[in-house]
């Protein structure tokens, strides 16, 4: 890479890697945004004291226990031990999402490909948990309401689950691209790093929304499944 | 609307229509660039009318919750939510319409065959 416009490209580059780099530039980003979560990780978890907490551990205690309760409105006292899931989910693709709006930077969930597999993991878990708890009779949920009309809702069902994975994807797909998009054009057309900052607000609330849309609609997913069938 | 408007639009479409019959007495072999001024015409419109739904949909979803927290104050933070994830669900319909004009425009898939079977080679 002659010229890298992106901080790992750079550093890749610097290695040996940077055609790699170049060509799976939201592969490498996304190494990063792991990177970057595991060291808040690491940073907190020596001072967590159940008897004295300092505000920092208050405030992040009230933070995730709302986004668990939250899931657990929705999905039931049983999805409790799969909130995690959702939630590490909800925060990655939040960090990616305001990657995009740092120079240097390139958002993962601009590709595709990023946003096929976190939709493919709730979308197959959600499956997957279903049969682990109902067994055989999940098949129950793909019938619909009345048995014999059963060759006529199985084919819907499929197309609905498989509608729901390429709708989670395109939905938070399109909105990156376009917040790319927009900052791109400002920059280039009218004044050279100033021109974007005012929609800065607009997008990192968008990028907020877009993630907290896609967690709101996994939990819905596996309430689905999780629930008793028709 | 008034007639002269009205005759305005008329006139305007009927000039951009004979235009492209002027151009297609001219234009021999120009298939490629015609598919392109297809594309980019029915993109524009397009994305526009995708807008112009989508934005109808959010502002009646906008008025009946601001109807629900005028009847109801306290209730403001869950009708509040509940109103953004609705706005969120039908914004998601008009950005289906951008990703669709974003692959017709930079990505169409086929172009290569299609230009094969015309009698174009690209790339």
């Amino acid at each position: 890479m002659k010229h890298p416009i992106l901080f790992t490209t750079w550093f890749f580059g610097k290695i040996g890697l940077g055609e790699f780099a170049h060509h799976y530039v939201q592969v490498v980003n996304s190494w990063l945004v792991m990177l970057l979560l595991i060291i808040l990780a690491i940073l907190a978890k020596p001072k967590i004291d159940p008897f004295h907490p300092s505000r920092g551990q208050v405030i992040w205690e009230t933070i995730i226990k709302g986004i668990e309760d939250f899931f657990v409105g929705i999905t039931g006292e049983e999805g409790r031990p799969y909130a995690p899931l959702y939630m590490t989910i909800f925060i990655y693709i939040f960090l990616c999402n305001i990657f995009g709006l740092a120079p240097g930077l390139y958002s993962p969930t601009a590709n595709p490909n990023t946003n096929l597999a976190c939709a493919l993991v709730t979308v197959l878990g959600a499956e997957v948990i279903g049969i682990k708890k109902h067994g055989i009779k999940y098949i129950k949920h793909y019938t619909g309401p009345i048995p014999w009309l059963a060759p006529l809702f199985i084919p819907i069902e499929i197309i609905g689950r498989l509608a729901r994975l390429m709708s989670l994807t395109f939905r938070l797909f399109g909105n990156i691209v376009a917040e790319d998009l927009v900052i791109a054009i400002l920059m280039l057309l009218a004044g050279a790093f100033l021109a974007p900052l005012p929609l800065y607000f607009l997008f990192i609330f968008a990028d907020a929304v877009q993630a907290f849309i896609f967690f709101m609609l996994s939990s819905m997913y596996l309430a689905g499944a999780l629930e008793e069938a028709h | 609307m008034e007639r002269s408007s009205k005759i305005i639009v008329l006139t305007a479409m009927f000039v951009m229509l004979s235009g492209l019959a002027f151009a297609q007495e001219q234009a021999v072999s120009y298939e490629g660039l015609k598919f392109f001024i297809t594309t980019v015409f029915v993109a524009g419109f397009g994305i526009a009318i995708a807008a112009f739904g989508g934005s109808m949909g959010q502002a009646w979803s906008i008025k009946e919750a601001m109807k629900g927290i005028a009847r109801n104050p306290e209730a403001s933070g869950k009708i509040t939510v509940t109103m953004l994830i609705g706005l969120a669900m039908i914004e998601s319909l008009v950005i289906y319409t951008l990703v669709v004009e974003l692959i017709l425009l930079y990505a169409y898939p086929m172009a290569k065959p299609l230009a094969k079977f015309i009698g174009l080679e690209i790339g």
